[in-house]
């Protein structure tokens, strides 16, 4: 599963976790954790760089803080468990597992968040474009529907998570999941455009108008990206 | 035929009276926008239930369950506060609680400190509940617990919700810098500051109560 993460994974992730293999509850039974420290990645672009539809102050707390809190629990995490390991207690390691995937999940999931977005008009926003376009004309009728679809998922969630436009690696076929709190996607689904349906994602500009925030999002996503993470 | 339909309880102080500890914003919002629209789903979802097919019904209970959930979790929290100026805020209001309280766990700066690393352990969106099992003894030792709970579920069963914290962003999110107490991510302090208008007489009267009396507040609101 750690391996397969790994493919699926984008040049964000990689550099987000640099020589650390990335986390998954695959690594628990691993010989080998994470030589290397996960670290915060650079977003592309300023904090402002996303107004009006997500604010600067917004996207400082969110990368400054949130990730970083994310970050710090998964070395934390990683950290615990290989000391466990190396005194043989399996079960103690094992009780980590679920702080692993939740920060090692926030950590991911922030990751591709950052680099599934872009400044509107430059590099954020507008549709599809070409085999992803294609794709998802087949899969859900265009990008209208495809939209609404990922709208509506993003209003469903009880609570913390997200929603995500996934390509499965063995079928092939796109859809549309969500994920409770920071679980990431995993097994032969392939993250392509994640959208944070966390209430810090947009409370301080939208609170509790979410759907405004749903809406606004479109225009600041980089489908270059998303269209790259397609096999 | 039709069923009851909830509403919104109100609250029995102004949206400003928890300040500094939680901004009238924040209340006015929690209270009316929030609390209100899970009030509103779980009033369509109770709607179209009765007249559902099974298939239907079964997919309605989620909704009920997390919408349900919401308004009685909303309507116990309002309920456990009160302004930190009324003597009900003061610990002393509660003395058969406070004697188990320091039963269990020394103090109540013992329950404090048990109750912040429950909720901050909470990965997403919950709640953190001191609850105490009913038949449990009220003023023995070993009738109270603190359970996180979370989304919207429910403290249900044979647990009897005393004090219940919001530990969903909303609660706390928008006191940034220019308020005086200010928490945006920084949870642990909105847990700290909340204490300051914990209703301890409503905390006292559940802990003595049984589950009926902790969920009259219910009720009212029907
Ligand atoms: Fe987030
Ligand atoms: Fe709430």
């Amino acid at each position: 599963m750690a391996s397969s993460l790994l493919r699926t994974s984008t040049s964000a992730l990689r550099a987000a976790t640099r020589s650390a293999k990335p986390v998954g509850a695959a690594g628990l039974a691993g010989t080998s954790f994470v030589r290397g420290k996960a670290t915060l990645p650079d977003l592309s672009y300023d904090y402002g760089a996303l107004e009006p539809h997500i604010s600067g102050k917004i996207m400082e707390l969110h990368h400054k803080n949130h990730h970083q809190t994310y970050v710090n629990g998964l070395n934390a995490a990683v950290e615990q468990i290989q000391e466990a390991q190396a005194k043989g207690d399996m079960a103690k390691a094992a009780s980590f597992a679920p702080l692993l995937n939740f920060h090692g999940g926030g950590h991911i999931n922030h990751s591709l968040f950052w680099e599934n977005l872009a400044p509107s008009g430059k590099g954020g926003g507008g549709g599809p474009e070409g085999e992803l376009a294609k794709e998802i004309d087949e899969t859900f009728g265009g990008f209208e529907p495809l939209r609404k679809k990922m709208n509506a998922a993003l209003a469903g969630i009880q609570g913390s998570g997200w929603a995500w436009l996934v390509q499965d690696g063995e079928k092939g076929g796109l859809s549309v999941i969500t994920k409770a709190n920071q679980d990431p996607v995993t097994g032969s689904l392939k993250p392509l455009l994640g959208i944070d349906a966390w209430e810090h994602a947009y409370y301080l500009q939208y609170q509790n108008r979410k759907a405004e925030y749903f809406d606004a999002v479109w225009n600041v996503v980089n489908w270059e990206t998303v269209g790259k993470r397609m096999s | 035929m039709a069923s009851p339909t909830h509403k919104l309880p109100s609250l029995g102080y102004s949206y400003d009276a928890l300040e500094p500890a939680i901004s009238a914003q924040i209340m006015d919002l929690h209270h009316s926008k929030h609390h209100a629209t899970y009030v509103a789903n779980l009033n369509a979802a109770l709607a179209s239930y009765s007249s559902a097919s099974v298939p239907d019904q079964i997919a309605l209970q989620a909704a009920i369950k997390f919408n349900g959930g919401g308004h009685i979790n909303h309507s116990l929290f309002w309920a456990n506060l009160t302004p930190a100026s009324s003597p009900d805020a003061n610990p002393q209001a509660a003395p058969q609680l406070i004697k188990s309280i320091g039963e269990t766990w020394g103090s109540v700066g013992g329950l404090q400190a048990a109750v912040k690393a429950a909720a901050l352990g909470i990965q997403g969106s919950g709640w953190v509940w001191l609850v105490r099992e009913q038949g449990g003894k009220a003023a023995g030792r070993g009738g109270l617990r603190i359970v996180p709970t979370k989304d919207q579920d429910p403290v249900v069963g044979g647990e009897i919700p005393i004090i219940g914290i919001d530990m969903w962003e909303h609660a706390y999110y928008l006191q940034a810098r220019q308020f005086p107490l200010h928490y945006l991510n920084g949870k642990a302090s909105y847990i700290d500051n909340i204490w300051s208008v914990i209703n301890w007489k409503t905390a006292e009267e559940r802990f003595l109560g049984g589950r009926e009396e902790a969920f009259s507040v219910l009720k009212s609101s029907l």
